[in-house]
Order: C-alpha cells, then structure tokens, then sequence
C-alpha cells in the first residue's frame, strides 16, 4: 500500500495524543501525578494539539475536504465514520477535563468523572482508527487482532514517553513510570513480532489463481493491460525492497521498542536527575522516530490482493 | 446510505466467457467511450498523448500464461471490471454515503457529489475496480452503464452495457443474475460460472465461464512436444508411394 505521509503523520499524531489522554487521567486518578496547573498546561494541550494536527493532516490527502463533515454521517456501517464521530465526542470530556485540571487545578468530585470518560473517548477513538484497516480483507496483513492490538499499544507506549518526559522536565522522577513503561514495551514487541510473522503467513495462503476464476492453477501475468502505472498501481501496488524491509524492521525494533526500554525501564534506576530528565527526551524523541517508521513499513509492506493480477508476487 | 440491502429486487450483471474472449480491448475502449461522456463523466486522462499516460478506465484487460504441471499453457484474456457484488466492503466502507448500492438492481455506485475522496472504497476493492480521479478529486467505477440499459433514447437491442454491446465474439453477456430462468443465469449453469476470489466473501454478482478443456488430440503433451519448437510433420504413418518418396528425399536429403 501506498505510505500516504498525511495518513502516517495522522495515525502516529493522533496515536500519541489519544495515548496522553488515556494516561494522564490514569496517573492523576491513581496519585501518580499531581493536578499542577503548568503540567496540565504541558500534557493535555499538546496532546489536544496532536490530535487536532492528526485530524487536519488526515484530511489533506482528501480529493474534496470542503465535504469532510460528510464523513460523520455513516457511522452504521463504516469505520472511518465511526473515526470521525469518536474524534470530535472526544473532544468533549478532554476540554471538561482539561478545563478541570488548568483552570479549577482539581479533579476530584464529579470532574473525575470526565477523567474516566476522557479515558474512555481517546480508548475508543484508537481502537476505531485500528478498525479501519483491520477490517479491510483485501488487504491480508492488516486483517488480524493484531493490527488494533499494535495501535493501541503503541499509542499508550508513545503516549508514556511523552507524559514521562514531560513530568522528568518538571522534576518528577521517571521511576514511577517504569512498570507501565516495562509492560508497554514488552507487549508492543510481542505484538509487533506477531504481526509480521502473520504477515508472511497471510499473504502465503492466497491461491492467485482464484482471483481469474481458475483456483488452483499456475497463473503467470504475461501482459498488464495498461503501458504505464494507473492508479490501482500507484495506490495499492507500492513495492519494497524485503532487504530494506528488513533493515527497517531492525530499525523499529532499536528505536520503537529498545530506546523505550532503555531511557524509560532501565535508565531511572541507575542515572540521577537531572541528566536523567535530557536522556529520556532523547528516548522519547527516538521512540516518535521508531513510530514513525512503524507506521510507514505497516501501509509499505502491507500487499493488497489486487496486485495479484499483476502478477506481483 | 451505505448500509447494504437486504435484498435487491434485480442482480443484474455480467458474465464473460474466458473461453471466447480474445482480448482484444474492444470493450475497454468502448467502455471509455461511452462513460467519458456518461453518468460518471468525464474519465480524465493524465498525459494522454505522452510518457507517463494514466486515467481512469472501468474496464481492464489482462493477458494471462495458464500452464498445467505437464507442460501444456494457453493464454486468458482476462477482462477486469467492477463484480457489483452482493456484500460490496466498498459500499459498507465508505463514511459519507457516497458509495451506495441500488434495492432496485444491485448496480453498486457512487454519488460524486457526496465522494470526498478519501480513496477506502478503492482498498476495500480486492478488485481494482475503483479508480481515482485526480481531477476531480473522486472516486470513479462502472455503473454497468446505468444510463444505457434503462435508455428509453436508444433502442431497445441497444440497451445493454457499451462493454456487452461491442464485443466482437461475443464474450460478454447481461442480464439478471438473480433470476434463475434467464439466459444468463442458465449460461453460467451450463458452464459452471465461476466467482473471482471467493475466499473473499464479497458475494460477486459477476460470473467468469472458465476456458473449455482442450480437445486431448491436440494436446501438446499428447505429441511429447519439447521446449524447442520442431516441424510438426510426421511421416511415420505413410504408405506406398509416398513412404517411397519420403525414404528417397530423405537419403538424398
């Protein structure tokens, strides 16, 4: 599939943004951060401001995004309707919360009651995103639990290396960070490996034959019906080389799941504050890197099944 | 509404006969023709008269190597069109209703003026039967020529899909194929009709009749062909004066 930049910088912006705003009411409803003003300031304004960019940016590859709010009609039956909808309800517990928290510095009472439906919206807004390419058959590999399962963990492992970042930078230390840190990293790293040793699998099982009504025999493309790519081509036809692929796997590993591991697990027990506080935002920046990468090697690798009649292997 | 029907009244379809189709792009270029200037008009073209030519076609025909573990291969012609299928991910896919299939017929269509184009439907296609208009910034498919087969304008042998209308050999049949007494439906009875990536399960009103077996005398693995293409005269069976005349070319030879 073609890695659309709008489509990676929307999934991984909104990623990081829903993921703060799952984390942050967590911490401060278990005590694990304090309700300080300038840290509400810093965490869910960002936050708010990475979706809002992941929202827009989804919308720049649009052929009419004058007509986006059409997009919100169709929630019975599509996913990305259903996005769209989770997208802006969200919206609504995350200010209520935010202005709690900014404004009043409290979210004890009925304010923590916006926390748990902030938690709530942003879990629900991730896992439709994942929706949307899981439920597309055609495309094998995306078609797995284990497609909603990387979003939204990777979500909540960018979304912590934001939030411990931002705390370290107040003062506070990242140790009290590193148990969900640990169980975020490990989990993404088994939920990634199982992605791609599926995404072999999956795409091994399907009889080219079949798709020109003669399942079973030994089908070879002899001549494309157009000189030049058309748009199914450039669309769903997008090849990369399986030696980069490779390498860019070995590139995620290092940066999505070992700078993690590293500046979040490791490091806040053995380096002192402050100088803790800088590396972990250098982890943080190479965890955003690895994202991004992720989310690039997911639409690039993913075959369509419509390139069998290409005879794209 | 992008909600499927239950039920449509009418399935209507196609159905291509790989074994009579020789690709010779008739319909592709018909197809053009016609629906260039038709419900989903204009079918832009990018770069028409240079390098890098692209835009959007409904139809498209592939060649094809079929071969058997003994050796033997025959070319298909293979036309690739929209299958308005039953449970059509495109339509169910698409957030702003655009992308609607008719109660009335089954034709699967899009309203471009509701399209953003946000291009879903055309990965939901297993497909490829959705194409992108980079002009117009929506997203294009076959409407089984909606706007010829209900044509009062025309006559009535006239209306039928541009594609079924101009093919030379005949390859291309319409009609309703949720009915079981028409011609088309008996056709694809009669020729074991067969569905294009079932395992799918988008449920394809279109059905492709599969190439006839090959009559076994001419098989290629009856005469032990090789790789090398030899001269296929045989002398062994001559009698009488031409068994004569062969042996004497041949030690002359």
């Amino acid at each position: 599939m073609h890695p659309a930049i709008s489509v990676i910088l929307f999934t991984t912006a909104s990623g990081v943004g829903y993921g703060i705003l799952v984390l942050v009411p967590v911490f401060a409803i278990y005590g694990v951060l304090p309700v300080e003003r300038w840290l509400g300031v810093t965490l869910l304004i960002p936050a708010l401001g990475l979706i809002t960019l992941g929202l827009l940016s989804s919308t720049f590859h649009l052929g009419h995004p004058e007509r986006a709010w059409r997009a919100l009609s169709q929630w019975k039956s599509s996913w990305l309707s259903r996005e769209g909808v989770a997208a802006i309800v969200a919206y609504v517990p995350a200010l209520v919360f935010a202005y709690a928290w900014i404004v009043l510095e409290t979210i004890d009472g009925p304010w923590v009651w916006a926390g748990f439906l902030t938690i709530t919206a942003a879990l629900t807004t991730m896992l439709t995103t994942a929706m949307v390419y899981r439920s597309l058959k055609p495309i094998p590999a995306w078609a797995t639990d284990w497609t909603v399962a990387g979003y939204l963990t990777l979500g909540l492992l960018t979304g912590l290396a934001i939030v411990t970042a931002v705390a370290a930078a107040f003062g506070f230390h990242p140790a009290r960070f590193q148990t969900p840190a640990l169980v975020l990293t490990l989990a993404a790293a088994v939920i990634k490996n199982a992605y791609w040793k599926r995404q072999t699998e999956a795409w091994s099982s399907i009889d080219g034959g079949s798709a020109v009504g003669a399942p079973g025999a030994n089908v070879r493309s002899v001549e494309w019906p157009h000189t030049e790519a058309n748009y199914v081509l450039k669309e769903m036809g997008y090849r990369i080389a399986r030696k980069h692929a490779e390498k860019l796997r070995s590139l995620t590993r290092i940066l999505l799941l070992g700078a993690p591991l590293v500046c979040l697990v490791i490091l806040p027990s053995i380096i002192p504050m402050p100088y803790l506080a800088v590396l972990i935002g250098v982890g943080t920046l190479l965890t955003l890197a690895g994202v991004v990468i992720e989310r690039w090697l997911f639409f690039a690798e993913a075959r369509h099944v419509v390139t069998l009649y290409y005879g794209l292997e | 509404m992008t909600s499927l029907p239950n039920q449509t009244k009418r399935k209507l379809g196609l159905v291509i006969d790989l074994d009579t189709c020789v690709g010779c792009q008739a319909c592709v270029t018909n197809c053009k023709e016609w629906n260039t200037g038709g419900h989903m008009a204009p079918l832009t073209d990018t770069n028409p008269y240079q390098a890098e030519v692209d835009g959007v076609w409904f139809n498209r025909v592939h060649t094809y190597e079929v071969s058997t573990l003994e050796g033997e291969s025959r070319t298909l012609n293979f036309p690739r069109s929209c299958l308005h299928c039953e449970d059509a991910a495109c339509v169910t896919v698409c957030p702003t209703g655009a992308s609607y299939k008719r109660t009335s017929d089954g034709i699967v269509l899009v309203d471009e003026d509701k399209c953003i184009g946000c291009k879903l439907c055309s990965w939901a296609c297993p497909y490829g039967a959705r194409e992108y208009d980079v002009f117009e910034g929506v997203m294009k498919k076959c409407t089984l020529c909606v706007d010829r087969i209900y044509n009062k304008n025309l006559d009535k042998e006239d209306r039928v899909p541009a594609c079924v209308l101009t093919c030379p050999t005949g390859a291309r049949h319409f009609g309703d194929l949720g009915d079981p007494r028409s011609s088309i439906s008996k056709l694809v009875s009669a020729r074991s009709g067969q569905d294009l990536m079932p395992e799918m399960g988008y449920v394809p009103t279109n059905k492709y009749l599969p190439q006839r077996e090959k009559t076994a005398s001419l098989s290629l693995a009856t005469h032990h062909a090789t790789a090398r293409l030899q001269p296929l005269e045989d002398t062994a069976g001559a009698t009488g004066l031409l068994k004569w005349v062969d042996n004497a070319l041949e030690k002359s030879g």
